[in-house]
């Protein structure tokens, strides 16, 4: 029997794997935002308003070399497009849901919470209180990277760069995408981004990772389709 | 960028932010995504994080490195080995920052 307490309780559980790449992290950018000159006050307040890691870091990147807002907004929002996506992933699953849990859930709808979301809803026979497992993960990753970007912001320069905790965040997307490889199409997705990503790395305002991103997803449809086709 | 601007860049980030998180499920979380989309969808996540990670391993330092004294290379290496093999989260990371912490102690500097 699943109450929405029971739910919201699985969805905090499942989510805390994830929270142990999401606190080097977030440590990491509260110590390069300081570096990046951005008051204490208003790294916090990024992390609360804006809430999306990859994005928060590239805005202290552009604020460091003294980039115009307007260009910071736009790479910003270059980066953040994907989770028009997961919006659109998920949106079947939630249309009877009221106008503030619509509110609620897309304001915890960051790459770390659809991932958990997604597979939850993809394997429930019925969604009954499902939303309550996406606001579970979606709050425990929110309450850890607030914590963990407070932590780095407090310990400033303090961690040892050699210590390369950022690699604990490319380690836990491997740890994501690997199991994700079921078929020969999302395989053929994931090793075309790749491809790509490495090859139009030099283009600016990180648009390489949108262009890799964009050319595995037509490289995975196609191939699916293509093979739906013959069978 | 004075903290008038830096104010003014995150809130504006943050509304952009939350319009798109919000967009369909609150515009047309009643009505059917595309079929086509739809397939397109799933490979959203596979395709983005792949993206982020190919750089990761093999452009560690902005140029590109494809050899055996690339320790990030190795230890990402082992980490797809390890989820392919134990489809856990927690063990990949362990014994991935393990891998590079241990390499970056042997390998010469880079």
């Amino acid at each position: 029997m699943t109450t929405p307490r029971s739910e919201f309780l699985h969805g905090v559980r499942d989510e805390l794997p994830i929270l142990i790449g999401t606190v080097p992290f977030g440590l990491i950018y509260g110590v390069f935002a300081l570096s990046a000159g951005i008051p204490p006050l208003i790294a916090q307040a990024m992390s609360c308003i804006v809430f999306a890691g990859s994005a928060q870091f590239v805005i202290a990147q552009l604020v460091a070399v003294g980039t115009p807002a307007l260009i910071v907004i736009l790479t910003a929002f270059i980066i953040n497009i994907r989770h028009l996506l997961y919006s659109a992933s998920l949106a079947p699953f939630t249309g009877r849901l009221s106008r503030l849990w619509k509110w609620l859930l897309a304001y915890l709808l960051t790459d770390e919470a659809y991932a958990m979301a997604i597979s939850r809803y993809q394997k429930a026979q019925d969604e009954g209180p499902a939303h309550w497992y996406f606001l579970g993960a979606g709050l425990a990753l929110w309450t850890c990277w607030q914590l963990s970007t407070a932590a780095g912001i407090f310990l400033g320069g303090q961690i040892p760069a050699s210590w390369s905790l950022d690699f604990a965040l490319p380690l836990t997307f491997i740890a994501l995408v690997v199991p994700a490889l079921k078929d020969r199409s999302s395989t053929a997705a994931a090793l075309s981004a790749a491809l790509i990503a490495l090859l139009a790395f030099a283009l600016p305002l990180k648009l390489g990772i949108a262009v890799a991103a964009l050319s595995g997803i037509a490289v995975g449809l196609a191939l699916e389709i293509k093979w739906i086709k013959r069978a | 960028m004075s903290s008038l601007w830096l104010w003014i860049t995150i809130v504006v980030v943050g509304l952009l932010t939350f319009g798109i998180r919000l967009s369909f499920l609150a515009f047309l979380g009643k009505k059917q995504v595309a079929p086509l989309l739809q397939q397109a969808l799933r490979f959203v996540p596979v395709a983005v994080l792949s993206a982020l990670i190919a750089p990761a391993l093999l452009i560690p330092n902005g140029t590109l490195a494809l050899s055996f004294t690339n320790s990030r290379l190795l230890a990402g290496l082992l980490a797809i080995l390890v989820a392919w093999r134990t489809k856990n989260v927690l063990l990949t990371i362990a014994l991935g920052m393990a891998c590079l912490l241990i390499l970056q102690a042997f390998l010469p500097a880079h």
